[in-house]
């Protein structure tokens, strides 16, 4: 006996990784300019407390400023004179830092307006062929009944429409009759054309695609203005952008720490003025902008466009922030085997003959039974016979006895009169039996055995058989068939669990086969025998665990499991009911994307955290430029205190506001591309962002303010 | 010298507690999970009309805290009132309606600010009111914070406890038995008890003094143990009746600490994780340290005029016991809502007076007030864990807990509190012409920034419910009166709605379990950080005022 052990190599899976694109251009950043000047209206600052502060201080400080002259020149401030410009100076920096948060949603804004303006095109108005009274049942073609020529503007839910090869879409639906090819480039950028089909997992078109081949009936599944990409266009441009649960808990933590500074900065002059003389509005306000998060409150809104935008990069669309964010905190994943684990079909990987059998009779009968054989397995098998020299190519001009649900089993019938089948086991010794007679006990223990060997290692097991003209029967052998786990996913699996994410797979396989391939892949934990049920089942029990659950699908049938996971990635390619039961679309259907979706997810709450945590820590140097500064004039002492050798009060205050308004600036490509994230346990990717943003914002600003001071001492007077 | 002294003394008390924390935090857990009742209490919840096998739901649980604590007040008041017709009067008056109402509110909210003198009152007094109320008060505070830890510990639950059953079991089986125990030490080392009242006796010079008597040491160990800090007599233990010996000082710091140190484990039992203890008392014990070995630097280093001309920052000092005796005290008292004294804050060194307000700015966490100190850290931890666990790529989880916008709203709310009366009270009292006429020229008979530091110390002293001084200043006036009664009424019943209300939403929610992916929150790392958002919040709030006072009159 020998067991040939080679596998063919699939080849590499296409990668996702959106193409690399400049976070920042100067390009960007003109677009965006007329954006952030227009939101310079109060009307706009009132959603975010942080830069809405800042705006009143830059009004209070203009108007202190143009008033100061008529008031008897800048005042002084904690007992130290400050030079004229001061007020203005101030001023124009408070103007540009509410300008500068501005300018960065508004280059996030921008970067989703270029896809929106692809997308707007696909919407133009069409003519739609509607089919006036549509009978099922009689003319399911729609071809005897009339059709009006109607605006796809005018299209209704539920109406019956007639698309004709060239013709575009005219709004989102499902086929209820015909097969077509699709050109969706205009959706998913992806040019090859995809099948459409009615009944089935792949029913549903987007308005808007065209129609390359064939002729479909659709029935229309969404109003007009509610299609899909009616809400692409909404979301890539954030005009759907609701605030998710954690940037609504952050901004809470946001404006209570602006609303302590605001206290501190309003009783600062009361409790001065008795140990020592009051500063001046202009420092307060000053001190107020310095203290409160500007940085993080500049960027907040940047921040989640951004994240949305990185998912529309890679083809996914999320239909709420909130999916993007609850994808980062997934602890199960549930994947499909199929497609996703293991490539789409199982391979052959070897033959295994039965004593007394040439090798090469087993190779030939298989390949030759195979060779009519359209299915991926069938190929395969010719593929591997061929791999060990043997040619079936010369042979074959007898009958096709394709594969049935009945006989279970495959073959071909030759001119000869002998017949080959391949199949399972029990369908195989079913057919060898068929006369009443058994096969020999030793036959049967031997095949048994391989069988069961191949069965308990994941593998499926193809009888191979042979009856000759004379009725002589011979078992050959069997071929070894299995799924072939993607190349790197063990690796990725592995990388999950140091993320604490259990990875669950999904299988109509047996139990045995399951656990086996389960094994190999190195998933968690597997359900077998699945059926849409099983599936919301388990959805349920984990959730009832407190686990947060991440699946794919694109059947209908998917359609409540989607619906109740917390994360439900519906397929491109999959119907109407999965997408609308899904709360992300991925537009390349590839479900192994599912695992960059919870990165991204994750990055969108670490640049958060991030972001908030250097905006903190920032203070602490501000607090040793501005605090001296003020009280320097009246307590000579707390010159200790100006650690970074600031030049003089006036400068000190003025430092401290320009790099608070162009940190801002130097962040916007850190919030617009994200953090990098590193799968890694929770206590080291703690460990290494409060090192470089803790730390970090703590050491920063020193260094930062102290360069600037350099600089505006040079102004005149300061 | 004194480093040694400092260095032994704090390592007796780490040794002693360090002893103490598993059994005393186990037992706690105990009193507040067990279903039995006893005998004693069966009576009570009788009398009371309670059921106590029946939870109440958070907001059930703050309403029986507050109808609690008003009925507490106005007896306390009325007993006050009444004193000269009650008996054990000693002679003296009723005591002023502004003083009693202060009081009654000092001593309720845990805070025992003595806007009186403390041979004013009867034994009544003291006995059937003050001391009531130092048990109680303790009571609730341990109470409230075994409720937020029941928040944690309880899954899609709509209650927390039963706020009775608590406070009879924190008194009963909690306090009472320390007390006795505690009682015995105290007067085996030579705190007096009895009711002699005032005894004339002549001195070997052949003067005549007044000796006052008392029930002082069951009166002193629940003032200790149940971090009241309200003195037998006006001069606190600094006086020797009340503090007769050097190890009696340190036994009495071992009494403020016990349970506050013990509370975490408790916390842990509670919600099944000891770790989770020892990150709390870790994050504790690092604040406590940290904040005593600064005390003593900047004492025993003794910058100023007078302490250089001395030799040593005596003045105000326990001169009995030395300069470690005092700095002990002054920070243990000061980290925890104690508040009673055997050195004069006041007279410390500008930066080493700065420490004991900065411990008490500090919210008063490290280990804090009975109860409140588990509390007030837990809310800091939250925190802590909203900023890491962003950092970390998930919504932030605390024990399984979702921190959501509800659990942020009230943890901000609860960190905006302290310093919004710390800072709108002395601003107040600056900024309107009329108070600070009042503050100026009765209250302070310092100027400049030790006079600026003074009503530092006393509003952070009320919104902390402390209720120690920084003795220079004259509180009785009718500003301060009211206005640290605000504070101290505030500070407690305002962060205690708000502790509740977050008891209740945690406890509504289930467990998340934990993962790999999960944010640790028992390593050394997560107690850096609650240690280090504890400091950050103080300094980012506290460091223009304090610059302005101790720091301006430092570093001249």
């Amino acid at each position: 006996m020998s067991t040939l052990t080679h596998t063919p190599v699939p080849e590499a899976p296409k990668s996702s990784a959106p193409a690399r694109r400049k976070t920042l251009t100067w390009a960007q950043i003109q677009a965006a300019l007329p954006g952030a000047l227009r939101k310079l209206d109060p009307r706009a600052q009132w959603r975010n407390p942080v830069m809405f502060i800042v705006w009143v201080g830059a009004a209070l400080t203009t108007l202190l400023a143009v008033v100061e002259p008529f008031l008897g020149g800048p005042a002084e401030s904690g007992g130290t004179s400050v030079p004229w410009s001061f007020t203005w100076i101030i001023a124009v920096w408070l103007w540009l830092t509410v300008l500068f948060a501005n300018l960065a949603e508004s280059i996030a804004e921008g970067r989703g307006k270029a896809q929106a303006d692809t997308l707007r095109k696909t919407r133009t108005s069409t003519t739609a062929h509607r089919v006036v009274s549509y009978h099922p049942g009689t003319d399911p073609a729609a071809e005897q009944t009339p059709a009006a020529d109607v605006s796809s503007a005018d299209l209704r839910l539920g109406d019956i429409v007639v698309v004709s090869a060239g013709e575009l879409i005219p709004g989102d639906g499902d086929i209820v009759w015909g097969i077509a090819s699709v050109d969706e480039s205009a959706i998913t950028g992806e040019s090859a054309p995809v099948v459409r089909e009615s009944g089935g997992d792949r029913s549903a078109v987007t308005g808007g695609t065209r129609v390359l081949s064939d002729r479909i009936v659709v029935r229309i599944t969404s109003k007009p203005g509610e299609t899909f990409v009616d809400r692409m266009i909404a979301l890539v441009e954030g005009a759907a952008r609701q605030r998710t649960p954690n940037e609504i808990a952050l901004n809470i933590l946001l404006a209570s720490l602006s609303i302590v500074f605001v206290v501190v900065a309003l009783t600062l002059n009361p409790i001065a003025s008795y140990p020592a003389s009051p500063a001046s509005i202009t420092v307060l306000v000053a001190l107020l902008v310095c203290l409160i998060p500007t940085t993080i409150g500049a960027l907040l809104s940047a921040i989640g466009i951004a994240g949305m935008d990185r998912l529309v990069q890679r083809n996914v669309l999320a239909m709420s922030g909130r999916a993007v964010e609850a994808a980062g905190d997934v602890t199960t994943l549930l994947l499909d085997k199929t497609g996703t684990i293991t490539y789409g079909n199982r391979r052959a990987t070897a033959f295994v003959r039965l004593d007394g059998v040439r090798e090469r009779e087993l190779i030939e009968a298989a390949a030759l039974s195979s060779l009519a054989d359209p299915t991926p397995e069938g190929k395969s098998i010719v593929d591997l016979a061929h791999v060990e020299g043997v040619d079936a190519e010369a042979a074959g001009n007898g009958e096709i006895v394709p594969f049935t649900a009945q006989t279970r089993m495959s073959g071909l019938d030759m001119p000869d009169g002998s017949q080959i089948r391949k199949g399972a086991g029990s369908a195989i010794t079913a057919w060898l039996e068929e006369d009443g007679t058994r096969l020999p006990s030793s036959v049967l223990a031997e095949l048994d055995e391989h069988v069961e060997h191949i069965s308990s290692s994941g593998g499926t097991p193809l009888v191979v058989a042979v009856k000759t003209g004379t009725g002589q029967r011979r078992v050959l052998g069997v071929v070894h068939l299995k799924d072939i786990v993607k190349e790197g996913l063990t690796a990725r699996f592995a990388e999950l669990r140091a993320m604490g994410i259990r990875t669950v797979m999904v299988t109509g396989d047996n139990p045995l086969t399951a656990a086996a391939i389960a094994k190999e892949a190195g998933v968690d934990d597997f359900l077998a025998e699945a059926t849409p049920e099983q599936k919301l089942a388990y959805i349920r029990k984990e959730q009832e665990g407190g686990s947060l659950v991440a699946m794919t699908g694109d059947g209908t049938n998917d359609a409540p499991a989607l619906a109740q996971a917390d994360v439900g990635v519906a397929m491109n390619t999959g119907t109407s009911a999965a997408k609308e039961a899904g709360n992300m679309v991925d537009l390349d259907s590839d479900p192994t994307k599912l695992i960059d979706i919870v990165a991204i997810g994750k990055q969108l709450l670490i640049t958060r955290g991030a972001l908030t945590t250097f905006s903190i820590a920032n203070d602490i140097a501000k607090y040793f430029a501005i605090i001296p500064a003020i009280f320097m004039g009246v307590f000579p002492g707390l010159s200790v205190l100006n650690v970074m050798g600031l030049h003089s009060p006036a400068s000190a205050v003025l430092s401290a506001v320009i790099f608070n308004a162009i940190v801002i600036v130097f962040l916007v490509p850190l919030a617009l591309r994200g953090v990098k994230y590193r799968p890694m346990n929770a206590s080291k990717i703690l460990g290494r962002n409060l090192a470089v943003y803790g730390l970090g914002g703590i050491i920063t600003p020193f260094i930062g303010i102290w360069l600037i001071d350099l600089l505006v001492r040079l102004i005149p007077g300061f | 010298m004194e480093w040694w002294m400092l260095i032994a003394s704090v390592a007796t008390l780490a040794l002693a507690l360090g002893l103490l924390y598993r059994p005393v935090g186990d037992y706690m857990a105990w009193v507040f999970t067990t279903r039995k009742n006893w005998k004693v209490e069966r009576g009570i919840y009788k009398v009371i009309g309670v059921d106590p096998s029946k939870e109440q739901s958070w907001q059930v649980y703050l309403r029986s805290v507050l109808y609690f604590s008003v009925v507490g007040v106005l007896l306390l008041f009325l007993l006050q009132r009444t004193q000269q017709w009650l008996p054990y009067s000693l002679g003296n008056e009723n005591i002023d309606s502004g003083v009693a109402f202060n009081t009654a509110i000092s001593f309720v909210t845990n805070t025992n600010w003595q806007a009186y003198s403390g041979e004013d009152l009867s034994y009544t007094v003291q006995f059937a009111g003050l001391a009531v109320q130092n048990f109680v008060s303790a009571a609730t505070g341990i109470a409230v914070a075994v409720a937020l830890v029941r928040g944690f510990a309880y899954r899609r639950s709509g209650t927390i406890g039963n706020f009775w059953v608590d406070l009879v079991r924190g008194t009963f089986r909690i306090l009472l038995p320390l007390s006795i125990v505690g009682a015995i030490v105290l007067i085996a080392g030579g705190v007096v008890q009895n009711f002699n009242g005032y005894v004339d006796v002549t001195t070997i010079t052949g003067g005549t003094q007044t000796i006052p008597g008392g029930p002082v040491a069951s009166q002193e160990v629940i003032k200790e143990l149940g971090t009241n800090g309200g003195g037998f007599y006006n001069a606190n233990a600094s006086h020797p009746f009340e503090n007769p010996t050097g190890w009696i000082s340190l036994f009495q710091c071992f009494l403020i600490l016990l349970i506050p140190f013990s509370l975490p484990r408790t916390f842990g039992k509670m919600v099944g994780d000891n770790r989770q203890g020892y990150a709390i008392l870790a994050a504790m014990g690092t604040l406590y340290l940290a904040s005593v070995a600064a005390l003593a630097a900047f004492e025993f280093a003794g910058d100023g005029t007078a302490p250089q001309l001395a030799g040593a920052a005596m003045e105000g000092k326990e001169a009995r016991f030395g300069l470690a005796q005092s700095v002990i005290y002054a920070g243990t008292t000061t980290l925890t809502s104690t508040g009673s004294v055997n050195s004069m804050h006041d007279s410390y060194t500008a930066l080493g007076g700065m420490m004991p307000m900065v411990n008490m700015l500090l919210g008063e966490i490290a280990p804090g007030g009975v109860g409140a100190g588990l509390y007030g850290m837990l809310i800091i931890a939250v925190i802590a864990v909203f900023v890491a666990g962003l950092l970390v790529g998930r919504t932030p989880e605390y024990l399984g807990k979702k921190i959501g916008p509800r659990e942020m709203k009230l943890a901000s709310l609860y960190i905006l509190v302290m310093p919004l009366l710390v800072l709108g009270g002395v601003a107040l009292s600056f900024a309107i012409p009329a108070l600070r006429d009042s503050i100026v020229n009765e209250s302070l008979t310092n100027t400049g920034s030790h006079g600026l530091s003074e009503v530092i110390y006393a509003f952070a002293s009320g919104a902390n419910n402390n209720g120690s001084a920084f003795a220079g200043l004259t509180a009785s006036t009718p500003w301060l009166t009211a206005a640290i009664g605000v504070a101290m009424l505030f500070g407690r019943f305002i962060s205690i709605a708000l502790v509740l209300a977050l008891a209740g939403s945690l406890a509504a929610q289930d467990k998340i379990p934990a993962t790999a992916g999960t944010l640790p929150t028992h390593r050394p790392l997560f107690v850096g950080l609650t240690v280090g958002t504890a400091v950050l919040v103080t300094a980012l709030v506290f460091f223009p005022v304090l610059t302005l006072g101790p720091l301006a009159e430092g570093l001249l």
